[in-house]
């Protein structure tokens, strides 16, 4: 029944604690609102229709007025009405309080919303970028902040919400009841890339999730350690060795690169990196600077060092965020593009900006 | 007796004065009814359209015919044009100006110079909207949250000033309404005796004086805040980014009832014209208007459970919001009773009422779902609540107006419509709703939050549903245009009281002269009396 009500409801798999019931709620207040609008339609309708006017019926002066309503009708319906809406009140109210406070001893991470990503930071030292990594079976407790704007950390099947506002710290918790990956959403508009700032939460068993802190501590960072991710991102642990490009490309996928960066050509928030490697590019303060393996590492550890023209400051820096492993390979990736050339209407190399009065324009690219 | 009614001796106020200047600085209600009438439709459209672009860009995941940008200008473009320069000026504005007056017995409005400029005001406030707009418009949505709205690139302050001149004119018009209502009803017309729809229109303008201020000075703060670093609201001077959505929503949550109690207003009187009875029960009808007016006030909080207000706070407002819905139902309930034992008239109005009756229940009951705290966790703000809003806006105030624009056709300008074409228009809009909106609960369901220009992949079917119900939609409206449009032209002539209806301003000729009467009438019944014969009625409600 439930597995029922849900998909004809479209909601999404129950992995959270309290998600089950929470659609029980749900299941009820929904098919009360369906059955009472249509009851009150189709009554009003039979109506139309019984005391239709013939035609040609002369109109008025014989009708009675109508017998008022019983005075104890009335109360009953208003009684009886707000019984059920004190009903939903209160079990709302009562899976609110739970949702809202997190059980005691819950693993805690604290949460960053920036245009456009979510970075998380575990108490042991780890950090992630979109991808969140918490342990099935144990509450967590989700620390928010935003660097910015407001935005809404939403995991919806998870059935669980929360804003992150600039200046003040919010929290939310959850419990993920089996390993798995899940969308994160953001829900409060927050500028261009509102509907890209998503992510994911993997999670993983206990002792994976050991495996994958112990895998990001500082001491551990060993170019191989991208391969020892634990099986459940799949895509990270490899049965073959892969090549570092395809490794730069799921680094730059996971990590969020590829929101604002794309790799055909085609216009984005940052510069394409499709034939970026080797050549020359103009910069916000003047000047000009070749694209080699030290500007792109400089570029992802401190953006805003030397900034491409005609884009807006908006990257962030992955210093400290991102493993020595992953840039090396994200840089093999910039360079095996070195040479792919733009899809016809893809516009050249050179990149899109946002004008202060809002419109878009394209940066024509200058060629050394 | 005069057959044609009373005032049919001189000409209508169409024809009494000639010349674009007569009617630019008419202090006439009818006219600036009619101007207003213009304004509102025109603007109806303009959102119309920007709706169907925002929904063909949805039809695919990624980009299908516009940027993200413009994407997002666009949905704050079709926010503001379709809440402050569509529905809360239009049924006040045009059908209250219109008939109001009438219905009280009055040669106009209390202040007809003050009713001329509100229409001015509006027009500025437009003016500088679509400025703002050319200017690059803002891409805050219409909810202007803050820090957003401060630090966008867009043209944020002026579209700020732009609906603050626009709240300057809806409590001009209000003012006038209650001043109206207070002291120029006919001798006899007693509290009592009111038409529904006045004090429907009564109770829109009292929320108006109310809160309309308080939106004003806030988007004049967040524009403070955007031009001149101000930091009331924006955190990196150290103001609160959540005080301004507690003032923004205790605004407009009285605004959503400033834009749906006028649509009850037409309802009670079409309903009651076409069935041929007195509503059922009439102190209900007018005072849940009151009530509904009031406790409106009580409940901003509910858009903020996940903003980080305190449990108890949220527990509060949740509780508060309970009640709205009881007067709702109270009138709902009142309605189909009137219904029972009437002779009704299948008419364009009546179906639309139908209409009405499902949309308003529906999106009314959505919304006390809405207000259930722990579902609003994962409704809020996704399409659930998108679905809910237009289900009451689009469903409830849209259907009501065009209930009202076949309505009144008659009294504003003398003619009639085509029956027929109007049924099928109407079938037309309402399926075309449906299809539009249903799917966007299950959408909300399924987890796609709001303002999104692109989406994951498995939403898209339930979008393409949608954005083919939109053009639907789109049609109707447009038939139902067109259908009117003929009428004006072509229509046959309608006599002063089509209808048979006994409301007041029926027994004046149809259109009405200038000054609407030519004896001033004193009323002796109430504006619902079926049980007296149409020449009775008239002789008690006119100066002998
Ligand atoms: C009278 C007709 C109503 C109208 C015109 C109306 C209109 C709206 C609008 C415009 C919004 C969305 C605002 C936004 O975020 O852009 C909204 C949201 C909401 N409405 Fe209603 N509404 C009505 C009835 C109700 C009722 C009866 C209730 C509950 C008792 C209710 C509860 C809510 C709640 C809780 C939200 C916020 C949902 C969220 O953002 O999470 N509404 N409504
Ligand atoms: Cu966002």
């Amino acid at each position: 029944m439930n597995e029922l009500l849900r998909r004809i409801l479209f909601l999404p798999p129950q992995a959270s604690t309290v998600a089950a019931e929470i659609d029980g709620l749900h299941y009820f207040v929904i098919i009360v609102t369906m059955l009472g609008a249509v009851a009150v339609t189709l009554v009003g309708g039979y109506f139309l229709i019984r005391y239709r006017r013939r035609f040609g019926r002369i109109v008025g002066t014989h009708r009675k007025p109508p017998s008022p309503i019983p005075f104890w009708t009335e109360v009953m319906v208003v009684v009886g009405l707000f019984g059920i809406f004190i009903t939903w009140w209160v079990i709302g109210f009562r899976q609110y309080m739970r949702l809202r406070v997190a059980p005691e001893g819950a693993l805690e991470i604290y949460v960053t919303g920036k245009q456009w990503m979510w970075k998380f930071a575990y108490p042991e030292g780890a950090n992630s970028i979109s991808t969140l990594y918490v342990p099935a079976g144990r509450p967590v407790k989700l620390i928010l902040a935003s660097r910015d704007v407001i935005h809404s950390f939403f995991v919806p099947d998870f059935r669980v919400k929360q804003d992150a506002v600039p200046g003040r710290l919010t929290t939310m918790w959850f419990e993920a009841k089996e390993p798995g990956r899940h969308d994160i959403y953001c829900t409060e508009y927050c500028g261009v890339s509102h509907s890209t700032m998503r992510g994911e939460v993997v999670v993983l068993s206990p002792a994976d999730y050991e495996r994958w802190l112990r895998g990001a501590a500082p001491e551990q960072q060993l170019a191989g350690q991208v391969a020892e991710r634990p099986a459940i991102v799949g895509r990270y642990s490899p049965a073959e060795p892969i090549s570092m490009v395809r490794q730069g490309e799921i680094a730059a996928s996971q990590l969020g690169c590829l929101r604002c960066h794309s790799l055909d050509g085609s216009q984005h928030l940052g510069p394409t990196w499709a034939g970026m490697y080797g050549s020359t590019v103009p910069l916000a303060q003047g000047g000009t600077v070749f694209v080699d393996e030290a500007y792109i590492t400089e570029s992802i550890m401190d953006p805003m060092a030397k900034l491409h023209a005609g884009f807006q400051p908006i990257m962030p820096s992955y210093f400290g965020s991102m493993r020595p492993a992953e840039s090396a390979a994200i840089v093999e990736l910039i360079k095996s593009l070195r040479d792919v050339r733009p899809p016809p209407g893809g516009g050249l190399p050179g990149g899109i900006v946002i004008t202060p009065n809002g419109t878009i324009e394209q940066v024509p690219e200058v060629k050394p | 007796m005069d057959p044609r009614g009373v005032g049919a001796t001189h000409p209508d106020y169409m024809r009494a004065e000639s010349g674009v200047r007569s009617w630019l600085l008419t202090k006439d209600h009818k006219r600036i009814a009619l101007m207003f009438y213009g304004a509102v439709i025109t603007f109806l459209m303009l959102g119309g359209i920007f709706a169907l672009i925002l929904r063909t860009e949805l039809l695919t995941p990624e980009t299908t015919i516009i940027d993200p940008m413009t994407y997002n200008q666009m949905f704050t473009l079709h926010g503001v044009t379709m809440v402050w320069l569509f529905l809360i000026p239009s049924i006040p504005a045009v059908f209250g100006n219109f008939v109001l007056p009438l219905m009280l017995g009055a040669k106009d409005l209390a202040f007809p110079r003050i009713n001329l400029a509100s229409f001015y005001v509006y027009v500025a406030s437009a003016i500088i909207i679509l400025t703002a707009m050319v200017l690059g418009g803002a891409d805050t949505g219409w909810t202007f949250y803050v820090p957003y709205s401060s630090t966008s690139p867009t043209a944020v302050t002026w579209m700020g000033i732009g609906i603050f001149v626009n709240g300057v004119s809806s409590i001009m018009t209000a003012l006038n309404f209650v001043v109206t209502t207070h002291t120029l009803r006919a001798q006899g017309l007693r509290w009592h005796r009111l038409p529904l729809f006045v004090w429907a229109i009564y109770g829109t303008s009292i929320i108006i004086l109310f809160a309309t201020p308080v939106l004003g000075l806030s988007l004049l703060l967040v524009a403070a805040d955007h031009g001149l670093g101000l930091g009331i609201f924006d955190p990196r001077y150290g103001g609160d980014p959540v005080l301004f959505q507690h003032l923004f929503w205790f605004y407009s949550h009285p605004a959503v009832y400033i834009m749906i109690l006028p649509s009850f207003a037409v309802i009670s009187e079409v309903v009651c014209t076409f069935s041929q009875r007195p509503p059922a029960s009439y102190r209900a009808i007018a005072y849940s208007s009151l009530g509904i007016a009031f406790i409106g006030f009580f409940t901003w909080g509910h858009h903020m459970f996940v903003a980080g207000m305190s449990e108890w706070d949220a527990g509060v407002f949740g509780g508060l919001s309970m009640f709205v819905a009881i007067f709702s139902a109270i009138k709902v309930f009142t309605w189909v009773a009137t219904l029972r034992g009437g002779s009704i008239a299948f008419s364009t109005p009546m179906l639309y009422f139908l209409w009405f009756l499902f949309l308003f229940v529906f999106g009314g009951m959505t919304g006390v779902a809405v207000a259930t705290q722990s579902l609003d966790v994962h409704w809020h703000d996704g399409y659930f609540v998108v679905a809910h809003f237009h289900f009451i806006m689009v469903g409830g105030a849209l259907t009501a107006f065009l209930a009202a624009a076949h309505y009144w056709f008659p009294k504003m300008f003398g003619k009639l419509y085509d029956e027929r074409v109007g049924l099928l228009t109407s079938v037309a809009v309402f399926i075309g709703f449906v299809f539009t909106f249903l799917p966007q609960f299950l959408l909300g369901n399924a987890g796609m939050p709001r303002r999104y220009y692109s989406y994951p992949p498995h939403f898209q079917w339930l979008n393409v549903l949608s954005t083919g119900g939109a053009w639907l939609l789109g049609a109707g409206l447009i038939l139902a245009l067109i259908n009117l449009v003929v009428a004006l032209k072509w229509g046959r002539r309608a006599g002063p009281n089509p209808w048979g209806s006994r409301s007041f301003e029926w027994i004046t000729s149809s259109p009405p002269s200038k000054h609407n009467f030519d004896v001033t009438p004193i009323i002796e019944r109430t504006p619902y009396d079926y049980h007296l014969s149409e020449e009775d009625a008239r002789a008690r409600s006119r100066a002998s």
